[in-house]
């Protein structure tokens, strides 16, 4: 005999499914914690032995009283601290995002001529990522720059490319723009140029919804910004000048010299990242299986139009995510430009600042804190990219 | 004590039921099988068939209601989950084999772990089953090596080493190809014959109208109807029965 | 990679004539059309602009006598020169335990059996080595011959199981062997980590940072996965932290701060130690990452088999999903074993002398001033060796084990 509402009895505590899983997931916090507790007061206690105060931000407004190799922003060593952790911020930004640009345009490239049917094309892409996947950043980084750019000869005997790049031991000159008074015009004109783009573009597009034929809409966009700054040029009174240096005794005069450290961080960060990003790409087109290509051609789309609307939206859903995670690479591995005396981010604030003020614990929160705000902003921006193109699948 | 139950009913469903977020799964299902029954579950698709027998070793937790089990009541009660779990075999439409074993140990891993039975006297019930199921030459070959119908006989084979009083079939045949369908329900039909009691989703009408001592009708997450075959295909009471039947029929 | 017939460069749909012969050949894959042979003409125009840069470069310009006279150091650092032996017998035991694993698992001496005895072999052949380090490579090979008949002769049942225990014990005797035990004058005497260098530092911290960081990994990965919330946020912060910030900082806060996280008169003083527990937990995270992926690739109705069986969470984690993910995530694991082979190189620049911190110390040294292009290709040379290797082989197993086809 047995009663059926047995079921609505409670089971003793120690055998409850769910009891049991609080009590697990308890024991791992109180473990954890507990842990990380005594890691923090043996820490504390170290720190009262060496400092007044056991943590503390209020050294950031102090001077700094030291110099930076090169800066986007005004910066002196009377300066404080806190200027100086922008300071670097600021050049690991520039190296960032400026080798972002140029490993992508290498990496897609060198991608696009693995998959050529051209054998020789072709090989020649495949030893190049051979080669620079196998070997170790920082020992590229560091040949680079003290076997390659260090290794240049003096300013004095420069080596000049077309007369308008010089490149010695201490960098490489080159022509940059310099803004006269018509500049500021100039920028109001390309804005326009640019809302102007932006308005076209919508319309475009919602023609191309209306007709389900959608034209080139980006190709327009830059089409209008470009002939809008075209004529902007020519109508205003030379908005911009180009200033060439030149070699007058032992120093170039005029242009814009990149640092011997910039540029060989930058372009060893460019050569190795471009043999990642290239193999993302070609893993993304050959992703796309020949059956579409076959189910375009035996629906009549032209070569160019599979590629277009078959193809490359397809490829780009597989790219896009390795893609980001060998951006967010780049920008880590640009730390590395403490080897070759580059001040970024972690140069500056990790050894120079960590060094002066012996402040650890503050200076790592504030250098780990800004490398892992922007790997999660990164990562964030990723998940709705991927909820947006994600193939809608039972 | 007035619900109280003969000690023959193996299995005690009443008022069961389970929500999936909004969507109400399985309304009020109450059923109650013998001992030695052979119960045929039908029903269209998403019918909650297959979410029903699922709760009845926990693969599923139901919400509401009472779910009994060879007099063991089914709650969180973790000992409880065990006994039941080690109770009833299950054997599932898409076979869930593990790949990375050969089917002697597909068998005796559960023997040997969960009732820490000797190695040589699992192997020896394991070999037994797999005479029982019609391949014990198949012993030493990895799951991906055999058939639809042979990895199905597999894993009636698994689930019957761990001597259960109770078999819950999901959907057995639905994965195989048609020439395979008949080997997997005659080790069914034989598993019957030695009164085994068992609970069967399955959408073989043949094998519900040869085997099955009843059959339940299930459909929007109710049991719909419950009787004999001959009842069922001859003079099936619900509207919704007779739709069914003469749509698969 | 899927090459179907019928493409363009499946021989068997090209007429008679143009199949096998050497012009066809180039026409196919050269000439095809105008553009085609103009992408010809410049590829080969920068090969030849290349090759004859490097080549210039490495007979004319180079100056090698930096490498044989240092090659000691780049190999195994300020290991005492006297101790040397140590190094030797572990890899003779190397060769001894390759062998006897060999026949265990693979069972037989085919092809890549052979590459791996050829290597000490073809070693023999470089030109600066003395004739007793010939003789010690020529004994390798022996040795690894010898590990492979001795495991013909041994009288095992479970070869698996034997082949771990094997393994196990060499990690252990090298241990032994490296770090030295009993008196300073004794027949053994103790050599620090610290003294440990170049490139049998850089293949030591690879190689115990993957093993000592796979259980956490894994622990990681279970708890990434687990259904219980607080073990799951806390595994998620882990990961997301670490794999957030560059592996220098963590090697920095290493060399820092590690000592102030623990009691006073801890004995985790040696700056080795404290970069492997640098690489150890930066690793562990990107280990959890991998097996993830082996986790969500085992479909739902293993995990709900176990259950209906009767298995417990542990025994099914143990016993069915465990080894099918790590099965499936053996060449994921591989590659993550390069990219910290290559990223070990960073502990040179927390004072460590790997085989890039002994470059920097031979391009420092007044003897070797300016002899940067020489030291640093060869480093890269070696680091790519032993890497490419590695992705190869692993390439290799991949298609053996079939992965992603069951």
């Amino acid at each position: 005999m047995q009663n059926i509402h047995a079921s609505q009895v409670r089971p003793p505590f120690y055998r409850d499914e769910r009891v049991l899983g609080v009590f697990s997931q308890i024991l791992v916090v109180v473990i954890v914690l507990g842990l990380g507790l005594f890691f923090f007061n043996n820490m504390i206690t170290g720190l009262r032995e060496k400092h007044s105060v056991a943590i503390t931000f209020s050294f950031l407004t102090q001077t700094a009283g030291f110099d930076i190799g090169e800066s986007l922003i005004e910066y002196s060593r009377e300066r404080t601290y806190l200027r100086a952790f922008v300071v670097g911020l600021l050049n690991t930004f520039q190296v960032a995002v400026l080798g972002i640009i140029f490993a992508t345009a290498l990496g897609i490239l060198i991608g696009v001529m693995r998959l050529s049917t051209n054998f020789l094309v072709s090989k020649i892409a495949a030893v190049y990522i051979d080669i620079f996947r196998n070997i170790p950043l920082l020992v590229l980084l560091i040949f680079w720059a003290q076997g390659v750019f260090l290794k240049l000869p003096r300013v004095a005997d420069a080596i000049v490319l077309a007369d308008a790049f010089y490149l010695s031991n201490r960098g490489v000159a080159i022509p940059w723009g310099l803004p006269t008074d018509s500049w500021g015009t100039y920028l109001i004109v390309l804005a326009a140029g640019f809302i102007a783009g932006a308005v076209l573009a919508y319309f475009l597009r919602e023609h191309g919804k209306r007709t389900g034929r959608m034209p080139l809409v980006t190709l327009w966009f830059i089409v209008t910004v470009a002939a809008v700054g075209l004529i902007g040029w020519i109508v205003l009174p030379q908005p911009m000048t180009l200033d060439v240096p030149t070699l007058e005794g032992f120093n170039t005069q005029g242009g814009k010299i990149l640092s011997q450290q910039f540029m060989a961080l930058l372009s060893g960060l460019i050569i190795y990242t471009a043999a990642f990003i290239a193999e993302v790409v070609r893993a993304g087109i050959q992703s796309v299986s020949k059956g579409q290509r076959e189910a375009a051609t035996a629906l009549g789309l032209t070569a160019a139009q599979t590629l277009r609307l078959i193809i490359f939206p397809q490829a780009l859903r597989v790219i896009i995510p390795p893609l980001t995670s060998q951006y967010l690479n780049l920008t880590k591995n640009s730390s590395l430009a403490i080897a070759i005396g580059y001040p970024d981010l972690f140069a500056v604030a990790g050894n120079t600042i960590l060094n002066q003020t012996g402040r650890e614990i503050e200076m790592f929160t504030m250098i780990m804190g800004t490398y892992l705000s922007l790997s999660l902003l990164t990562s964030f921006l990723m998940n709705i990219y991927n909820r947006r193109i994600r193939l809608v699948e039972r | 004590m007035s619900e109280n139950a003969s000690a023959d009913e193996i299995i005690i469903c009443q008022d069961v039921c389970k929500w999936f977020g909004d969507f109400q799964a399985l309304k009020n299902c109450t059923l109650r099988v013998q001992a030695q029954e052979v119960v045929v579950i039908i029903g269209p698709s998403g019918s909650g068939k297959s979410t029903f027998i699922r709760c009845i070793n926990r693969l599923e937790e139901h919400q509401a209601g009472d779910i009994i089990v060879d007099g063991i009541p089914l709650t969180r009660d973790v000992r409880n989950i065990e006994q039941i779990r080690s109770e009833t075999g299950m054997v599932f439409q898409q076979f869930n084999l593990f790949p990375h074993l050969t089917v002697l140990e597909n068998i005796t891993l559960a023997p040997i772990q969960v009732r820490k039975m000797k190695k040589d006297e699992a192997m020896d019930t394991a070999m037994g089953l797999l005479n029982r199921v019609g391949i014990p030459e198949q012993a030493d070959k990895y799951p991906g090596q055999l058939s639809g119908g042979q990895q199905q006989r597999v894993a009636i084979a698994r689930s019957l080493a761990m001597s259960p009083k109770i078999m819950l079939f999901d959907e057995p045949t639905s994965a195989l190809d048609p020439e395979m369908i008949k080997e997997v329900l005659d080790v069914m039909q034989e598993l019957a014959e030695t009164g085994m009691t068992m609970l069967v989703v399955t959408h073989e009408m043949g094998f519900a109208r040869e085997v099955a001592d009843r059959i339940v009708f299930m459909d929007g997450g109710e049991i719909m109807e419950v009787g004999t075959p001959e009842h069922f295909f001859t003079n099936a009471q619900h509207e919704r029965t007779k739709l069914f039947l003469s749509q698969i029929l | 990679m899927t090459t179907a017939a019928g493409t363009p460069t499946d021989r068997s749909v090209l007429p008679v004539t143009e199949r096998y012969t050497l012009l066809g050949w180039l026409r196919r894959n050269l000439f095809s059309d105008l553009f085609n042979s103009l992408l010809t003409i410049v590829a080969v125009a920068s090969i030849f602009i290349v090759a004859r840069l490097i080549l210039r470069w490495a007979f004319n310009t180079a100056e090698w006598g930096v490498i044989p006279a240092n090659f000691n150091l780049i190999m195994r650092g300020q290991y005492p020169a006297i101790e040397a032996w140590r190094l030797w017998l572990v890899i003779y035991l190397l060769g001894t335990t390759v062998g006897l694993v060999w026949r265990l698992i693979v069972g037989q001496f085919n092809t890549t059996a052979r590459i791996l005895v050829a290597i000490p072999l073809v070693l023999m052949l470089i030109p600066f080595f003395s004739m007793g380090t010939r003789l010690y490579l020529m004994i390798t090979a022996v040795a690894s011959f010898a590990g492979y008949f001795i495991a013909g002769y041994l009288p095992i049942q479970h070869r698996g199981r034997a082949a771990s225990y094997f393994v196990m014990a060499y990690l252990v005797v090298m241990l032994i062997l490296l770090r030295g035990a009993g008196a300073d004058d004794g027949p053994m005497p103790p050599v620090q980590p610290i003294l440990w260098g170049g490139l049998l530092l850089s293949l030591l911290l690879a190689f115990f940072g993957i093993t000592l960081s796979f259980p956490l990994g894994v622990l990681l990965a279970l708890g990434r996965q687990s259904k219980l919330p607080a073990i799951r946020v806390m595994s998620v912060i882990y990961i997301e932290f670490i794999r957030g910030v560059p592996l220098i900082s963590l090697l920095f806060m290493g060399q820092i701060m590690l000592q102030l996280f623990l009691p006073d008169g801890f004995p985790l003083v040696d700056r080795v130690l404290r970069a492997l527990v640098a690489i150890t937990l930066f690793s562990a995270a990107y280990t959890a990452e991998n097996v993830r992926g082996g986790l969500q690739s085992i479909p739902r109705g293993q995990y709900e088999a176990a259950q209906a069986v009767g298995l417990s969470t542990y025994q099914s984690t143990i016993h069915i999903i465990l080894p099918q993910a790590l099965r499936a995530v053996i060449p994921v694991l591989v590659g993550q074993f390069i990219s910290l082979f290559k990223d070990t190189t960073l502990v040179a620049l927390v004072g460590i002398f790997d085989l890039l911190g002994i470059a920097r110390t031979i391009i420092a040294n007044p003897d070797w001033l300016g002899t940067q292009q020489e030291v640093f290709a060869v480093i890269a040379v070696l680091f790519w060796i032993f890497s490419y290797t590695m992705s190869f082989a692993s390439r290799r197993l991949e298609r053996r084990l079939g992965v992603g086809q069951r």
